[in-house]
């Protein structure tokens, strides 16, 4: 069965209104998955329904609270963006990390979170940003933490007719950054084997007083290590709380063994990326500071 | 030597006379030409890895509007025990068909079972999944260990072995050759190392998906366009495929995407043709890139067991080699060649030599760069190296002790003429790579690499335009610049400009016969063609021009392109100009089967640096050098080098055919297939070493193999500096790296 229809709605509204009769439709941001899956018979959608015609969908927003990102903004122009490179230097580097050039000018961080692979690059660094989903369905608006937002491999939260408008990033205090790493065999063009998202606070006497450490490839879904973070609040990001993050990512890892890697080498080396990510957001701190 | 010893051309690097149309995308390949009425041909494969065919249903897929045409293995040949040409190229008929389509039974996943032709590629695709096929299902086998298991499923009942007796076995081929009394002379020897080393299965990786259009004319005859490293090839097989006469097949080569050695054969030729003679359309099919990786012929797996004895000043004794093949579903006759090529760059007068292949439910190998001597070769090559460890010496030292050179004899008997292997590794010691320090947390490997070289069969026609331009024809597919080196070879005889020449790829019927592009004989064999066409144009416009000036033709000189005697001369463009008043026509054509071979050596250089955490590897500092008899376009060969040694790369790192139980490819794509993307790579530094051929008018010597050969035992060494724990089992992937540094 082929795509019967393509529908390009220039609003929220007509947006809702194409999806009112329930017909198998998907969502298009960049279809930098959607198109291969389509191709490659995983998915077989009646109708597909373009997003980026909708302003909304691609608007980048910065005020003093907060940064929107529009679920179909593309990594480029999020990559492109005067500020949020510099406000959010880990999610930027997930993002450039998403396939070629080429893709990261179709990809999109909102596509990337639907898609919902448990080795998506975005999804951790955006966990470790705390960014919360909006969400607009028949029945109105609501909002979901990103940790939450993936349910299971290839499977998120919205339900039939509901569409993922934006990504809303609270704006990080003073003395805060993040970093994103992953491991895969080749520099790019690859998918993560693991991948780790920190973003840590810092103040001015070298104390952590915030954190939040996410894991990706990992698990079924990228996962919010609470205990890792808890590891790293109040100490001076010494190497015996660096230690129990790591140990603490470790044990949250339920990786499995496939042909990109070994269950234990997983798990081994996503502490090696959390460690790592931490000392980048850390120097990235310092540098901010000196 | 020779006449040509101060070359004006030969050594310059001019723009390819087919490189514009490749940056801008004009260029046509296999899949690029479309034809009036043409429809679209699709495959339908196998589910299983092995399997009977018990029934095969296309009535509904026939039934669909639009279904054109409907084929299965019945309309092919059935094929016997003939041969299809001899001694590199020589394959059985009977491993080519089931290559093409099944007969039968299954012997891989995603082996042909039938196929379509429909209106649309995507109505083709929907009437393949209309064909009805049922099947039982065999137990399959992918591990050569396995397979020659007491309990093995057997993949043919009815094939044994030379020297075997008649009882079913997976053995394929079985090759064994001794020079001297290798098992006294280990006696001698002070030193012994014994290790066995694997390389796994891998694929070409060319960019360009197999594709071609066929169209057939109302007398029978067929026109076949597609992408090939040798169209007279794709003709005599297609023809013993389909049991059409080779003289009704006319085949044309588009620009090609790579190859490798492996588009010197068939897959979807003969079924594109065969669908064109069923529903009098032209067909065009393209192997997507699934297809590609799951049914072509890869290159074959291998687990080298290597014995070496030196003595305790160097000097190397004796060697003992075995290698196991792993043939895939038909034979692919891999054994041969590290049986007789294994110890090619020793100096042994005591050497066993030994190769097995063994079927096993996985596609048919096929060529690959250096057929076979690169996982032999592993092997070999990090035993000496691990061999000149315990005796206390240099790498580079201990192989210039024990190092061939002229006279002396490999396996197969015939001793070196001049060849450059010392040469390399003289170049290699002295190189600032080789000199310099190594990197903190970095290791150093080198190592060396051996390729025979073809000769084989060559054509080439020169045409003299009215203008003094000049067209070249050869049947040689360029698939490394072959064109810019033909045109630079008739350059520098005819004494006209590079930009006068146009050499081209002609068609079946329009030069004559051309054996494959591959190993590494184009330059040599088909430059050999064009050479002497472009001589005899000479001889034919001195003795034109003695007619003019009425003197004896031998007192003509030629030079600076144009005939001269006194202080007469005629120009390259008077004489064609004139060449209707003065003779007619000035053609050459040329054939020729070469004789002029001479095998290539090359020395690789490798710094790797390994974190130890991940067990990531990258390269930070790569040499490739290479003895290349005369370089006639740089250029492309250092292309070579550096594409080879990119290749031995992925291929010591990361690239590795994963098989799941049920016998089906797991990671049938770029995604998990990893060849290098260039960010993983460091420049690779190309230093041509040249060294003249004595039996070729210009020096040449075969060089697109030889760069294949040492970069995995190369890296592998480098690994082992950079993390003292030594790996012997490719890839040396990030998980097995980790595991084997926490092990320790």
């Amino acid at each position: 069965m082929a795509v019967q229809e393509f529908i390009s709605p220039t609003s929220l509204s007509e947006a809702q209104l194409v999806v009112g009769d329930g017909a198998a439709s998907s969502w298009l941001a960049g279809g930098t998955d959607l198109l291969v899956g389509i191709r490659l018979g995983a998915r077989d959608p009646a109708r597909v329904i373009d997003l980026k015609q909708i302003p909304e969908l691609t608007a980048i927003e910065i005020d003093e609270t907060s940064v929107r990102v529009g679920a179909a903004a593309s990594a480029f122009d999020v990559l492109h963006n005067s500020d949020v490179p510099s406000l959010f230097p880990g999610l930027a580097e997930a993002l450039n990390l998403i396939g070629s050039t080429q893709i990261t000018g179709r990809c999109s961080a909102g596509g990337n979170l639907c898609n919902a692979s448990p080795a998506a690059d975005s999804i951790p660094a955006l966990i470790a940003n705390g960014a919360q989903c909006r969400i607009l369905g028949p029945d109105g608006e609501r909002t979901l933490a990103v940790e939450d937002f993936v349910v299971g491999p290839n499977q998120n939260a919205l339900a039939s007719g509901e569409l993922l408008v934006e990504l809303i990033l609270p704006r990080p205090p003073a003395g805060t950054s993040d970093a994103y790493l992953r491991l895969t065999p080749r520099t790019e063009m690859d998918i993560a084997v693991a991948g780790a998202g920190v973003s840590i606070t810092v103040d001015e006497s070298g104390t952590c007083t915030a954190a939040r450490v996410a894991i990706g490839a990992v698990a079924p879904t990228a996962l919010l290590v609470e205990v890792a973070a808890q590891a790293l609040v109040g100490s001076q990001l010494d190497q015996a709380a660096i230690d129990a993050a790591v140990a603490a990512v470790r044990a949250a890892a339920t990786p499995i063994s496939d042909k990109r890697g070994t269950a234990e080498y997983r798990t081994h080396v996503v502490g090696v990326l959390v460690s790592r990510a931490i000392a980048n957001a850390q120097a990235r701190i310092q540098e901010a500071r000196s | 030597m020779n006449a040509y010893q101060e070359f004006k051309m030969i050594g310059s690097r001019p723009v390819r006379p087919d490189g514009l149309d490749k940056v801008t995308g004009r260029a046509r390949y296999g899949a690029d030409l479309n034809m009036q009425g043409q429809i679209y041909g699709h495959v339908v494969r196998s589910p299983h890895a092995h399997a009977v065919i018990t029934s095969i249903d296309c009535s509904k897929a026939l039934a669909m509007d639009g279904v054109l045409a409907v084929m299965t293995g019945d309309d092919l040949v059935k094929p016997g025990n003939e041969m299809l040409g001899s001694g590199e190229g020589a394959m059985a008929l009977k491993d080519v068909v089931p290559m093409v389509m099944s007969q039968g039974k299954v012997l891989f996943h995603a082996q042909a079972v039938a196929a379509v032709a429909a209106t649309s590629p995507e109505l083709a695709a929907e009437a393949a999944r209309a064909v009805e096929v049922t099947y039982d299902v065999l137990p399959a086998v992918t591990d050569v260990h396995k397979a020659l298991a007491a309990d093995a499923p057997i993949l043919h009942n009815d094939r044994f072995p030379d020297g075997y007796p008649e009882e079913p076995t997976n053995l394929a081929t079985h090759i064994s050759l001794t020079v001297g009394d290798p098992d006294s002379a280990f006696d001698k020897a002070d030193v012994v190392i014994e290790q066995t080393y694997s390389v796994p299965m891998c694929h070409q990786g060319y960019i360009e998906p197999h594709a071609c259009a066929a169209r057939a004319d109302a007398a029978g005859r067929v026109e076949l366009w597609c992408c090939t490293q040798g169209h007279f090839t794709v003709r005599h097989y297609t023809a013993a495929v389909t049991g059409i006469d080779m003289g009704k097949i006319k085949v044309t080569a588009s620009e090609i995407g790579g190859g490798f050695g492996g588009k010197t054969t068939v897959y979807l030729e003969p079924l594109a043709v065969v669908l064109a003679q069923k529903s009098g359309r032209p067909v065009k099919m393209v192997m997507d890139r699934g297809d590609v990786f799951r049914a072509t012929g890869p290159a074959p797996g291998a687990e080298t067991k290597v014995k070496l004895g030196a003595t305790r000043d160097g000097k190397l004794v004796a060697a003992d080699v075995e290698c196991l093949m792993d043939s895939g579903a038909y034979n692919g006759n891999p054994a041969g060649i590290p049986a007789f090529m294994a110890t090619a760059c020793y100096k042994l007068t005591d050497a066993r030599s030994t190769g097995r292949s063994v079927y096993t439910n996985k596609p048919k190998i096929h060529a690959y760069r250096a057929p076979s001597i690169p996982q032999v070769t592993l092997g070999f090559e990090l035993a000496i190296t691990e061999l000149a460890a315990e005796v206390g010496m240099d790498p580079i030292e201990f192989r210039l002790l024990n190092a061939v050179e002229e006279g002396d004899a490999n396996m197969m008997g015939a001793p070196y003429n001049r060849i450059g292997l010392r040469e390399c590794l003289e170049v290699a010691r002295n190189h600032d790579h080789y000199k310099s320090a190594v990197a903190d947390g970095a290791g150093r490997g080198m190592a060396m690499g051996y390729w025979i070289n073809a000769g084989m069969q060559s054509s080439a026609t020169l045409n003299v335009i009215a203008d003094g331009h000049v067209s070249i024809l050869t049947g040689s597919p360029d698939i490394g610049g072959s064109r810019a080196s033909m045109a630079l070879m008739a350059s520098e005889v005819l004494g006209i400009p590079f930009e006068h020449i146009h050499p081209q790829v002609a068609a079946t019927d329009a030069v004559g016969h051309c054996d494959v592009t591959g190993g590494s004989r184009t330059t040599l064999a088909t430059g050999q063609a064009v050479i002497q066409a472009a001589e005899q144009c000479v001889a034919e416009m001195c003795r034109r021009a003695a007619a003019e000036w009425e003197v004896e033709p031998g007192v003509v000189a030629w030079s600076q392109g144009a005939a001269h005697y006194g202080d007469q001369s005629l120009t390259f463009e008077e004489l064609a100009s004139r060449a209707g008043a003065m003779g007619g026509p000035l053609t050459f054509s040329t054939s020729l089967t070469s004789t002029s071979t001479a095998p290539g050596f090359g020395v690789h250089i490798c710094d790797a640096e390994v974190d130890k955490e991940t067990g990531r590897t990258t390269i930070t500092r790569y040499t490739a050098i290479q003895d290349a008899g005369k370089a006639i376009h740089p250029d492309y060969v250092e292309g070579q080098l550096q594409g080879g040694a990119v290749q031995g790369i992925g291929w010591a790192l990361n690239e590795e055919y994963l098989y799941n139980e049920e016998g089906a490819l797991e990671n049938p794509g770029f995604l998990d297939y990893r060849i290098p993307v260039a960010s993983d790579l460091p420049f690779i530094d190309a230093v041509i070493v040249e060294v003249p051929n004595p039996l070729h008018p210009f020096g040449v010597k075969g060089v697109g193999e030889v760069p294949i050969v040492p970069p995995m035992p190369a890296i592998a060494e480098a690994v082992y500096q950079s993390t003292g724990v030594r790996f012997r089992d490719l890839p040396l992937n990030p998980p097995k790296i980790v595991a084997a540094l926490l092990d320790n």
